[in-house]
């Protein structure tokens, strides 16, 4: 399967869009459900509540970034679904693999329910990414890596889609929130391999994985942020109270990843 | 799993309205930098420090005091002084921990507890560099937490860092550019990951981590909370006040 042909690419921001935008804040998600409503409504009554507000046309830039989001979520929602029933996982993390399994399932009935009709359907799955991980469904340190990887990709990858969701202000903070639930997963997965939680320069050595997973973490090496070099401003400043490492510069920014660089990342797990 | 109650936070959630007219992408590419000034760039980083070790931090940069206001700037730069007020927040409460370990702390414990409060430092230097004409250095009262405490301590780590993910998650809608949004996401996840490490040293092996009173069961979604919710939490442990009605006027 080619996966760059099950996206269009993302369309440019257009007038038509902010026209409708500016309808749809008027009519106001918000004013007619309290946020206390979105958080414990179920997928069917958000999906719902998503779209009304858009009167059942999505923009198809939101379309197209909500289904690369459901497409690694399908990928995710597979690996747990396959991995989370195994003996191999020790008991004292099953509770954690568990919670984890039950939410990347949630985040694609989520996703689906949004996209209606326009969502892709799932995709069949090489877990062993081509016989590079041949044992991930029976041992659990590759699966765990595996584990990890995906998570820490999950997390870049929503990162980088968060400005293609602006035109849909109820749709990017629900995407926020998947995004920071990926985050916890990653941190957990990480200390549960002996990892910290957050990541520590920008390959995959550095997190405990063989490089054949170092595009997962390519450039969260950068110290750079919003043209202000933090690693020159900070690392050696006695003045602050906590002596700043370059380690701890790198780990305090999470990086974006493409749409592109992350479809090539997992197209290995693509049957 | 048994779970201690959230010692100072209440479970009232508000909801302000979403804003009506999003910007042009041509206005919203504006230079971080540039929003901020290139002074503050060289000028804010000398005066970084607070003092850790006392209960009442007390800043030897600007100095303020309980009764002094800080009024939040509008739009964007109003949701970044936002941010830093509350980086500022979780940078002086982790210098506090560092410099005062609980008894017990473990090697471990102080490692991650060493890097949290190195991130938040970090975060809240960066702001400084984008919105310090606009913050003060904040003077900060912890007295309600037992610095001396485990359980204190942890419980506090836990709060912050929750309404740190619950603020970004939920102020991300009201940014106008695209580049701050990136920049916010960037951090939250971070904020997250602390959330995450500090319930698992809470309650190891359990689903703490994400468990449904972190993370909706049916749904997948971690924290969003408006900025209407998040201030007076935060104001419990600011003495300056905190004045957002220009910011909430702007962004609503």
């Amino acid at each position: 399967m080619n996966l760059q042909n099950i996206f269009s690419e993302i369309e440019k921001v257009d007038g038509e869009i902010f026209d409708r935008l500016a309808h749809v804040s008027r009519r106001g998600l918000f004013s007619s459900l309290t946020k206390k409503t979105i958080a414990v409504a179920a997928p069917a009554i958000m999906a719902s509540a998503l779209n009304k507000s858009y009167g059942q046309a999505l923009p198809q830039g939101v379309k197209d970034v909500l289904n690369f989001a459901l497409a690694l979520e399908y990928l995710e929602s597979g690996f747990y679904n396959t991995g989370g029933n195994l003996t191999m996982i020790p008991t004292i993390y099953k509770e954690a693999f568990e919670i984890i399994r039950r939410h990347e399932e949630v985040h694609v009935k989520l996703l689906r329910t949004v996209l209606g009709a326009d969502a892709i359907p799932m995709p069949k799955f090489d877990f062993t990414a081509k016989g590079t991980f041949p044992d991930v469904f029976s041992n659990f340190q590759t699966f765990s890596a595996v584990a990890q990887t995906f998570e820490d990709t999950g997390v870049r990858a929503y990162k980088g889609q968060a400005p293609n969701l602006m035109v849909a202000p109820a749709i990017l903070q629900v995407a926020l929130q998947i995004h920071a639930t990926e985050a916890a997963h990653a941190a957990n997965v990480r200390q549960l391999r002996g990892q910290k939680g957050w990541i520590t320069g920008g390959t995959a050595a550095m997190q405990g994985l063989p490089a054949v997973v170092n595009a997962s973490y390519a450039g969260e090496e950068n110290v750079v942020q919003a043209g202000a070099n933090l690693a020159s401003l900070l690392v050696g400043n006695a003045a602050l109270k906590i002596p700043i490492t370059m380690d701890m510069v790198t780990e305090s920014f999470d990086e974006p990843l493409t749409k592109d660089q992350v479809l090539a990342i997992v197209a290995p797990f693509f049957a | 799993m048994t779970e201690k109650k959230h010692n100072f936070f209440s479970s009232m959630e508000k909801v302000t309205n979403r804003p009506d007219t999003v910007s042009s992408a041509a206005a919203s590419r504006r230079s971080f930098i540039r929003v901020a000034g290139a002074a503050a760039v060289t000028g804010g980083l000398l005066t970084a420090c607070s003092t850790a070790d006392e209960t009442s931090v007390q800043p030897t940069g600007s100095a303020r005091a309980a009764g002094d206001v800080v009024n939040l700037p509008t739009g964007d730069v109003g949701i970044l002084s936002f941010a830093y007020v509350l980086e500022q927040l979780e940078a002086a409460f982790y210098e506090m921990v560092v410099a005062k370990p609980y008894m017990g702390m473990t090697a471990n414990q102080k490692q991650i507890l060493t890097d949290i409060g190195g991130h938040e430092i970090i975060h809240r230097e960066f702001f400084r560099v984008a919105v310090g004409n606009f913050v003060p250095n904040l003077t900060f009262d912890f007295s309600g937490i037992d610095f001396n405490d485990k359980g204190s301590v942890l419980q506090a780590a836990a709060d912050f860092e929750l309404v740190g993910v619950g603020a970004y998650n939920g102020a991300g809608k009201y940014l106008k550019s695209a580049d701050y949004l990136t920049l916010a996401g960037k951090i939250v996840s971070v904020e997250t990951r602390h959330h995450s490490i500090i319930r698992e040293l809470q309650y190891p092996r359990l689903d703490a981590f994400a468990g449904p009173t972190i993370v909706t069961s049916d749904t997948g979604l971690h924290k969003a909370y408006e900025p209407t919710y998040v201030l007076p939490i935060a104001q419990k442990f600011i003495k300056e006040t905190i004045s957002a009605s220009a910011l909430l006027a702007s962004v609503s």
